[in-house]
C-alpha cells in the first residue's frame, strides 16, 4: 500500500505499510494536517496527486471529539454506517460493540455534553473504528486531553489497534515527541520551513509497549534523537512561524 | 418567582407615579388618564377589547405562520445551491429595508378592498419573512465544519447531510428567527390595520383609530395594554419553545 501525499509546501512522499504505526511531527505550520487530510482525501493537492486507500476503508478522528450534540453517544458511532447505507439495526448492533470496545458500553444512551473530555474522545475513536478501516488517521486527537487521560487513550488505541486482524495502518499528527516514540514503530519530521519529509525515525521496542516502557534507556534515547531532529526542522530563530 | 420580582415592583412603582401626578396635577384626562381610569376602561370594555385582541392574534400567527413556511421553506431550497442563494438575498433585504407603511396601501388594493384582513396578514407575513428567512439559512451554514469533513469522508448524500447535520444544527438559529418575526408579525398587523383603514378587521388597531379619533385617551391606553400582555406572551411561548428544542439538542 502506498500513500504518497503532497502538502501545499511538499512535496512529501509518504508510504505507509498496511498494519504499520507512523506519527508526522513537526512545528506549526509545517503541513502536518494538510497532509493528513490530503490521505483522507478531504482536501485536495493544488498539484500532483494525493493517492490513498480506497476512502470507504479511511477513517478519520479530529483534534476536538466532534460529536454530533444533538445525537447520543450510539447514535454517533452507528453514523459512518448509517451513511454508507446499513440498516439501522446493523448499525446500532455494530456500533454498540465498537463502544463497547473503547470501554463505554454503559454510556450508550449518553449525549456528549454529558461525556468528559476522554470519554467523548473514546465515542470518536470507536466512531473511526466502527467501519473497521484499513487506514486511520488522527490529527492531534490526544492535544486537548489531561496527561493521565493521554496515556490511557494511547494504551487503548494500542490495544484495539492489536485486537484487529488485520491490523490497521495509523498516521497521526501530532507535536509532541515523546507521544510519537511511544505510539508509532515510524516518525516522519516535516520542515517547517519547506514542508517537505526532513527526516524519518524508526523507533526500537516491540507494539503494544510493554509496562514501564517509558522508563527504558532505549525509549528515552530515541525521544532525544526525535527531539534534535524536531529542533532542527523549527524554522530559523527570530522568524515568526 | 423571585426573577419576576423586580420588573414587577418596578411597574407597580411607575403606575403609582403615574396616578399621583395625574391627580395632583390635575392633567386633563383626554391628554392623559391616570392607570386607575386606563383599568375602569379595560374592565368595562373587556368583551370588545377580547375579541379584538383574539382577532389581531389570529391575524399576527397566521402571518408567523405563513412567515415561517415560506421563510424556511425558501432558506432551505436555497441553501442547496450557492448561485440561487447570491440571487434571491439582495431580493429578501429589500423586503427587509422597505417600510411596510409604504406598501401597505398597495397590498391591500392587491388583496382586495373588500378583504382587509388578507392584506393584514400579508403584510405582517412580509414583515415576519426576513428574520425566518435569514435565521434558517445561517444556521444551515452554522454545522461544524469538522462534521462536513465527516460526512464528506463517508460519502453522505445530500439529503442525509440536511437532515442529519445540517438541520440539526440549524434549530436553535430557526427558532431564534422565529421569535424575532412574532414580534415584527405583531407590529406588521397593526401596522396594515391603521393603513388599511377601515373597521372591517376589528382587530386592536382599529380600537386604538377608534378611541384617538374620539379622544378617548384611557380606551387607547387599554387598546395599547392589551397589545404589550399579546406581544409578551406570544414572546415567552416561543422562548419557552426555544428552551425545550435546546434541551433536547443540546
Amino acid at each position: 500500500m502506498r500513500y504518497p501525499g503532497r502538502s501545499p509546501l511538499g512535496p512529501i512522499d509518504l508510504v505507509v505499510d498496511p498494519g504499520e504505526i507512523v506519527a508526522l511531527v513537526g512545528p506549526s505550520g509545517a503541513g502536518k494536517s494538510t497532509a493528513l487530510r490530503l490521505l483522507a482525501g478531504l482536501e485536495r493537492p493544488t498539484e500532483g496527486v494525493a493517492t490513498s486507500a480506497d476512502p470507504r476503508h479511511v477513517a478519520f478522528v479530529f483534534q476536538a471529539p466532534t460529536l454530533m450534540p444533538w445525537a447520543d453517544a450510539l447514535a454517533n458511532v452507528a453514523l459512518p454506517l448509517e451513511l454508507s447505507g446499513a440498516s439501522r439495526e446493523e448499525a446500532r448492533r455494530r456500533a454498540s460493540a465498537a463502544l463497547a470496545a473503547v470501554g463505554l458500553g454503559d454510556r450508550a444512551g449518553a449525549r456528549p455534553r454529558q461525556l468528559s473530555g476522554g470519554m467523548a474522545m473514546r465515542v470518536s475513536l470507536a466512531r473511526a473504528l466502527v467501519t473497521e478501516p484499513d487506514l486511520l488517521l488522527l490529527d492531534e486527537p490526544f492535544a486537548a486531553l489531561d496527561s493521565v487521560t493521554r496515556r490511557r487513550l494511547i494504551e487503548d488505541l494500542h490495544r484495539l489497534w492489536a485486537a484487529r486482524a488485520p491490523r490497521p495502518a495509523i498516521v497521526f499528527v501530532t507535536h509532541g515527541v515523546e507521544e510519537a516514540v511511544y505510539l508509532a514503530a515510524r516518525s516522519v519530521v516535516l520542515d517547517g520551513a519547506t514542508g517537505r519529509a526532513a527526516s524519518e525515525h524508526d523507533h526500537p521496542g516491540p507494539l503494544p509497549r510493554p509496562p514501564g516502557w517509558r522508563a527504558d534507556p532505549a525509549f528515552r534515547g530515541a525521544v532525544e534523537r526525535l527531539a534534535d531532529a524536531l529542533a532542527e526542522a523549527m524554522p530559523p530563530a527570530g522568524v515568526a512561524a | 418567582m423571585s426573577r419576576a420580582l423586580p420588573p414587577l415592583l418596578l411597574g407597580l412603582m411607575l403606575l403609582a407615579i403615574w396616578e399621583t401626578a395625574c391627580r395632583s396635577l390635575q392633567v386633563p384626562a383626554y391628554f392623559l388618564p391616570p392607570p386607575s381610569a386606563v383599568a375602569m376602561s379595560l374592565v368595562e370594555r373587556a368583551p370588545l377589547l377580547a375579541g379584538s385582541a383574539l382577532q389581531t392574534f389570529r391575524m399576527a400567527l397566521q402571518a408567523l405562520l405563513a412567515a415561517t413556511l415560506i421563510g424556511g421553506g425558501l432558506a432551505l431550497a436555497v441553501s442547496m445551491n450557492r448561485p440561487a442563494e447570491r440571487a434571491v438575498r439582495p431580493l429578501a433585504v429589500a423586503l427587509q429595508v422597505t417600510p411596510v407603511v409604504a406598501i401597505a396601501p398597495l397590498v391591500v388594493i392587491w388583496s382586495g378592498l373588500d378583504h382587509p384582513d388578507r392584506a393584514v396578514v400579508a403584510l405582517a407575513a412580509a414583515v415576519a419573512f426576513f428574520p425566518v428567512f435569514s435565521g434558517v439559512l445561517t444556521g444551515l451554514k452554522s454545522a461544524d465544519p469538522d462534521l462536513e469533513r465527516l460526512f464528506d469522508l463517508y460519502g453522505a448524500p445530500p439529503l442525509q447531510r440536511l437532515w442529519r447535520l445540517r438541520a440539526p444544527s440549524a434549530l436553535p438559529f430557526a427558532l431564534e428567527g422565529v421569535r424575532v418575526a412574532a414580534g415584527l408579525a405583531v407590529i406588521g398587523a397593526v401596522v396594515a390595520e391603521f393603513v388599511s383603514g377601515s373597521g372591517a378587521t376589528q382587530g386592536l388597531a382599529w380600537r386604538l383609530l377608534e378611541a384617538g379619533n374620539r379622544l378617548r385617551t384611557a380606551d387607547m391606553l387599554a387598546a395599547l395594554a392589551c397589545l404589550m400582555v399579546m406581544g409578551l406572551a406570544l414572546n415567552a411561548g416561543i422562548a419557552l419553545l426555544e428552551r425545550l428544542c435546546r434541551a433536547r439538542l443540546a
